[in-house]
């Protein structure tokens, strides 16, 4: 007996709901917009500078207690925050402290680290830091851009390849959903105010990365389609290209899940952000692929026919020269 | 398509076989990493019983590379620093006023009197009295500049010479700054990877990044801390002569002197006036060894090079009778008087030390000095509990992955699923093979990325079978459809790993650190995944029909 996610005959009309689903899908863009303005992100030291400390014992972590310990030592803002983990043993205890980066100081003192250690030593004996990690302002600067750089390279790049093996109107629409997955995912964590980090930007370029492979095959399936069924309006053949590759696209997507989840829940608390920020892309991904960029192909129409030149926006012929 | 040449087969089975192959030292990690470091202990000290029995636990015919683990699932430090390279500038030129000085004075009867003036510290300025003779002075000055060789500025000397009303001011040119930066942070490098080694630690990984930084990690160091003051000491020795001994820091003699602070403890509040060009400086030094001095003190004996030697020399031979201040990163060690000269090149530093301290200042004045400060601008220290809870997390988080995946599959598609998974524990044996042999280092992120490869491996596989069901649909016979199935499902598979691909390549180019270890994990599963979808399991699949043949098959 086989597993079937999906029947195996479908007929759903995906563009029924298009206004509604597209527009739900501007509307959120614009409210991760909003949030991002609005709350900002909560940047993490790779970004702000600063020092964070990772500390870990076999007392329960007493939040207001370590803020009166370090309290002389007038560090500025100090974030503190205890970790919970399901993998974490019964008598283990961690803490984050976050640090602003120190005036006058290229890289986050070692003095100051010192001084934190032995403040937070003298509370508590059993206490170990785990890990520290100082950034100084003028690198965290250079990571910003770079970051940025990174994921508009990919966006650029992305584009190209999908204009030169389809047309400009699925390049475009391929990005259109990009830019919506990733805004989606810092409009989460804006509105979360999850830690946002250099492993995040690493996430948002593998959901760009996962979002293209996805949007990808159902254009790959369009292409084909359009090329067998030269009479039918282009809304019917996303329709049935959609329905064809559906089973696939829960099947890799169903797999994907399993195997992050199985990471969000006992990978440690090290990743879970960058886990959790791939685990939201896969599930806005997938979405974006059906609702995001075939609306935007079809709002933009597609050349059917090669020998009429008349016939709606051209492309490139790559895309006709089967692979 | 269902015909695969016997050469095809062998090829394939060859690869897996390689890959798995190069993959299997993983699965012995300590095993392997006590022989490789017993081998290579034998290589550079000598064969001891012991190293024999661990290097014997492995056998030398099978291959012995293994996956770097990085800081974060071994523990270790981690810095990013920026050399000063500007500070090279303002002791070029300092070291050059004593030639400048004595070339203008051969002129004196032309120019008149000749004095340095203070100035940006890059640049050496000098009044010069009869300001009308600038012109003379100038050539003087530019007839000691030397050509340098660089490919940018063909034709440069080393210094440019300008005049600035009377006053005549020297500095380092474009090029010749621009070679003096790479000298610098080079040899920063090498002085740098000499003192981490002295520690004995395993794979330190030791880079220069950008024009003037260097990224140092070491696996197994206690912290960033640590690290810092091994490398971090600049261990810059010095001998200049002693204009007085004074009791503040303000009492500063006139002219071109330095006053520095004594760093005996029994000499509180005792500050030395130096001259500021010293006459011999560590790079000149060949060897310092601890060792005890007449009095049975601790001390350090060291050995100058040739030139320094004669340098050395020359001066305790004119100086007899006077102080002479052995000058350790800006702190008067000793400053003993000239006994006598001193022509063998060898000398000892006496000051208080301790047995450890004179053993540690010999190796910090073998390693040689840095050329410059260093500005950590990044330091990570990670602890090796956290590093081995991550570890355990990650490896659990994998098998339960892997098993979901595995189960899934074979439920959703039966004996297909079940090649499907095959090619997909393969697949992983591949990613391992290729990592270890290209030396890539595995981090908590690349963990992530594997996992997710696991995820979309079967992406591949998934689009085939389901092309292979929908041409069952059409009933053409078994044969007929499973061909059409990966024929047409290529464009898809290969059109949406290469966007894949270029994400990956983007995040390596424009990552550093764990982001790039993520990618490449990401990169090799996707050319791994592709592999053992299109050829491994079509193999299988090829394999089994032509043995069962099948009237129906049930995707």
């Amino acid at each position: 007996m086989r597993l079937r996610l999906v029947p195996q005959e479908t007929n759903i009309n995906f563009f029924r709901a298009r206004k509604v689903t597209f527009g739900a899908s501007m509307v959120l863009m614009v409210l991760s917009l909003v949030a991002w303005f609005a709350m900002g992100l909560n940047f993490g030291i790779d970004f702000r500078g600063g020092t964070t400390i990772r500390t870990e014992s076999t007392q329960e972590v007493d939040v207001a207690a370590y803020r009166d310990a370090l309290a002389p030592l007038e560090l500025g803002d100090v974030a503190i925050s205890e970790v919970f983990d399901p993998t974490f043993d019964a008598d283990q205890h961690v803490a984050m402290l976050r640090i602003q980066a120190q005036e006058g100081e290229e890289s986050a003192g070692n003095e100051m680290v010192a001084n934190v250690e032995a403040a937070l030593k003298g509370l508590d004996e059993s206490i170990r830091f785990t890990s520290v990690e100082s950034v100084g302002p003028k690198v965290s600067g250079e990571l910003v851009q770079s970051a940025v750089l990174a994921v508009l390279a990919a966006l650029g790049a992305i584009m190209v390849y999908i204009w030169l093996r389809f047309e400009w109107q699925f390049s475009l629409g391929a990005v259109v959903a990009l830019f919506h997955d990733v805004l989606l995912t810092i409009g989460l964590f804006a509105v979360l105010q999850i830690r946002f980090d250099l492993a995040t930007i690493a996430a948002l370029l593998t959901i760009v990365g996962y979002s293209i492979n996805d949007t990808v095959v159902i254009f790959d399936r369009v292409r084909e389609n359009l090329i067998k069924y030269k009479k039918m309006a282009l809304q019917d053949v996303m329709n049935l290209s959609v329905n064809e590759t559906l089973s696939r696209t829960v099947m890799t997507s169903g797999t994907t899940l399993i195997a992050l989840i199985a990471l969000l829940v006992l990978g440690g608390d090290v990743i879970r952000g960058f886990v959790f920020a791939i685990t939201w892309g896969v599930v806005v991904g997938t979405y974006s692929s059906v609702y995001v960029a075939k609306n935007v192909v079809l709002m933009l129409g597609t050349k059917r026919d090669w020998s009429k030149p008349s016939d709606g926006p051209g492309g490139t012929q790559f895309s006709t020269s089967d692979a | 398509m269902l015909q695969i040449t016997f050469f095809n087969r062998l090829v394939i089975w060859l690869l897996v076989a390689a890959g798995l192959l190069a993959a299997m030292p993983n699965a012995f990690y300590s095993r392997v990493e006590s022989h490789n470091d017993a081998v290579a202990a034998i290589e550079a000290t000598g064969a001891t019983p012991e190293l024999e029995a661990d290097a014997a636990t492995w056998p030398g015919l099978l291959p012995n590379n293994l996956v770097n683990l990085g800081l974060d699932l071994r523990g270790g430090a981690h810095l990013l620093g920026r050399v000063r390279v500007e500070e090279v500038y303002a002791e070029r030129m300092t070291a050059m006023w004593p030639e400048v000085r004595d070339a203008l004075r051969d002129e004196r009867a032309t120019i008149g009197t000749i004095r340095r003036v203070d100035g940006p510290e890059d640049q050496l300025q000098v009044r010069i009295q009869n300001a009308d003779q600038m012109a003379s002075a100038m050539e003087t000055v530019r007839g000691l500049a030397r050509q340098v060789v660089s490919l940018s500025y063909p034709g440069a000397t080393d210094i440019e010479v300008s005049a600035n009303g009377d006053v005549l001011v020297v500095q380092l040119s474009e090029a010749e700054r621009e070679l003096s930066d790479q000298r610098t942070v080079q040899q920063s490098l090498e002085i740098i990877r000499r003192r981490v080694d002295e520690v004995g630690t395993r794979e330190p990984t030791i880079q220069r990044q950008g024009s003037d930084r260097i990224i140092i990690q070491v696996p197994g160091i206690g912290s960033a801390q640590e690290l810092k003051d091994l490398i971090g000491t600049t261990a810059k020795l010095t001998f200049h002569p002693v204009v007085q001994r004074v009791s503040s820091p303000d009492a500063d003699a006139s002219g071109r002197t330095i006053t520095l602070p004594s760093a005996d403890p029994s000499e509180e509040g005792v500050y030395y006036v130096l001259e500021e060009s010293p006459v011999v400086s560590g790079e000149e030094l060949v060897d310092a060894q601890p060792d005890f001095d007449q009095n049975g003190q601790p001390a350090v004996n060291f050995r100058f090079n040739a030139s320094g030697a004669r340098k050395f020399g020359d001066y305790t031979a004119e100086n007899v009778g006077s102080p002479f201040a052995i000058v350790l990163d800006g702190e008067v060690i000793s400053a003993p008087v000239i006994r006598q000269h001193i022509p063998g090149g060898t000398g000892i530093i006496s000051g208080n030390f301790s047995v450890q301290e004179s053993s540690d200042l010999a190796v910090l004045l073998r390693a040689g000095a840095l050329p410059a400060g260093m500005d950590f601008l990044q330091e990570r220290t990670i602890g090796p509990e956290l590093g081995a809870d991550s570890i355990r997390a990650g490896a659990i988080a994998c098998l339960v992955a892997f098993a979901a995946v595995l189960v899934f599959m074979a439920l959703s598609y039966g004996l297909f699923g079940i090649f499907a998974n095959i090619a997909l524990l393969i697949n992983v044996g591949l990613i391992f093979g290729l990592l270890s042999t290209i030396g890539a280092t595995l981090t908590l992120p690349g963990i992530a990325g594997i996992v997710l490869t696991i995820g979309m491996a079967v992406d591949a596989n998934v689009l085939v079978f389901e092309r292979i069901r929908e041409e069952l649909k059409t009933a053409k016979g078994p044969s007929r459809a499973i061909s059409l199935g990966y024929e047409k499902a290529l464009s898809a598979i290969i059109d949406a790993n290469i966007t894949t691909f270029i994400t990956a390549a983007i995040l390596f180019v424009l990552g550093s650190g764990p982001v790039r270890g993520f990618s490449v994990t990401l990169a090799l599963g996707i050319i791994t995944s592709v592999f053992t979808a299109i050829y491994v399991t079509r193999l299988l699949i090829v394999t089994w029909f032509e043995r069962a043949r099948p009237k129906t098959i049930e995707v």
